[in-house]
């Protein structure tokens, strides 16, 4: 790398595992801040309400969201798992609980149940080429893993970002996204699906970017999420050029509801999304993934 | 049509022609036939290369930089369809005689490029099936490719879902 690695003296290699807490109990927060990302996105950022550090919580987990007298939603954490005073969830209003979430303002409350599920594997990247690919609001999942890759980055071989949204306006964390490219370390492609003639970016499938990665698939391992039909491209696209679908990673978020298996809304043939991912290679998902009555 | 490469400049294609994805696995003789169709070109960024309704008479095989390809839309303005990039090809009207450019192509970064001239293409297709075969395949599949992405792209995926 041209660059030098980012600076990790005092830094944990991984982010502190979460303690073992009930999981039916929630715990108040307060909004701290809150962001409009694009037109139907925003991320609040949330303190506990007693004073005390956030939930620690691995990159890829998820949590359930309370609004009061509306019910809750399962959102991933989209902050910095080594930063333990604020816990940061970035939202796109959807439905009726994401709706309420989005009136929310500085000093309103909410509970947060969890952390939940299986993080994105960091100990088994180290030594590793990782492509992070994202599609629009799956972003959000990966950014704590992106930002752990690049805290370490020393730990790691080549690192890519390629990530497609709908248009330019709904690109995420656009200004972090400019930041990562100048800096270097890690390479960044983004695209979009339309634009206008003002956009100097690229406009197409996230897939038509893959080729531009220097992939040794043999030390390759991809991490991915965004819709379902774009990650069977991804995937596809991935294969061809060698990765093995036990090196592909995917994060599933179909209706996940109790977050520990109990309910059932989100199974998915014998697997539990909420318990036993949300992340799976999709080797694990062999079968299952993409399958017209699942 | 355009007048063949100097010495010098045949060369260069040539060897472009070797490393270039799109002619991967084509034998040197086969190289050579097409290299003696194209020249070199360099557009800074901002140049408009083809223009919507006039003739179609080659193709452009991108060594680096960026094209878009655009569509002037009456209110909208001018909206881009789809970028190329290096190691890719531009532009298939050319192929069927006569025809005009569908679209606009505009490079988005300085680019270069090797220019073919469809007619001369065309003919050598005719007088070598089997490069035309190859070289028609190819560009099938580049379209095949370019079919697939626009389907996708009106799915709009990043659409919120609805049942």
């Amino acid at each position: 790398m041209s660059r030098p690695p980012l600076p990790t003296a005092a830094v944990p290699a991984t982010p502190e595992p979460p303690a073992a807490r009930d999981p039916w109990t929630p715990t108040p927060y307060q909004v701290a801040r809150v962001r409009r990302d694009t037109a139907d996105t925003f991320t609040l950022w949330l303190r506990p309400q007693d004073g005390g550090p956030a939930m620690a919580f691995l990159p890829g987990q998820f949590n359930m969201l309370y609004a009061f007298g509306v019910g809750e939603a399962a959102i991933s954490v989209s902050g910095d798992a080594h930063r333990r005073e604020v816990l940061q969830h970035t939202i796109r209003n959807v439905g009726s609980v994401t709706g309420q979430l989005a009136r929310l303002g500085r000093g309103d409350s909410l509970l947060v149940r969890g952390p939940f599920g299986r993080p994105w594997p960091i100990a088994e990247l180290s030594g590793r080429d990782v492509v992070v690919v994202a599609g629009g609001i799956g972003l959000a999942p990966l950014r704590p893993v992106l930002l752990h890759l690049l805290r370490h980055r020393r730990q790691y071989g080549r690192v890519a970002l390629v990530y497609g949204a709908r248009t330019p306006a709904d690109l995420l964390f656009a200004p972090d996204l400019a930041r990562l490219a100048q800096r270097g370390g890690v390479q960044v492609e983004v695209t979009v699906d339309h634009a206008d003639g003002d956009w100097h970016g690229d406009v197409g499938l996230v897939t038509g970017l893959l080729g531009r990665l220097k992939l040794a698939p043999e030390r390759t391992a991809a991490l991915v999420c965004g819709p379902e039909i774009m990650m069977h491209y991804v995937r596809l696209e991935l294969g061809k050029r060698g990765v093995a679908d036990s090196q592909i990673y995917l994060t599933m978020e179909r209706n996940m509801k109790c977050a520990i298996g109990h309910c059932g809304h989100c199974q998915l043939g014998p697997k539990f999304i909420c318990k036993d991912g949300p992340v799976f290679t999709f080797a694990e998902l062999s079968g299952l993934f993409g399958r017209k009555e699942l | 049509m355009m007048s063949p490469p100097a010495p010098q400049d045949f060369e260069e294609i040539l060897a472009v022609l070797a490393h270039h994805p799109f002619f991967a696995g084509l034998s040197v003789p086969e190289r050579e036939e097409l290299a003696s169709c194209a020249v070199r070109r360099e557009f800074p960024a901002g140049q408009p290369i083809i223009h919507e309704g006039e003739p179609a008479r080659g193709f452009y095989a991108l060594v680096h930089g960026k094209v878009a390809i655009q569509l002037n839309v009456p209110v909208r303005g001018r909206v881009t369809l789809q970028t190329i990039a290096d190691g890719e090809v531009l532009g298939w009207s050319w192929m069927t005689p006569g025809a005009q450019w569908s679209f606009d192509a505009r490079t988005q970064q300085p680019t270069v490029a090797l220019e073919f001239d469809g007619p001369a293409v065309l003919k050598l297709c005719e007088a070598e099936p089997r490069l035309g075969y190859r070289l028609m395949t190819r560009l099938s599949h580049v379209m095949a490719e370019r079919l697939h992405a626009t389907r996708v792209q009106l799915l709009d995926i990043y659409g919120v879902p609805r049942p």
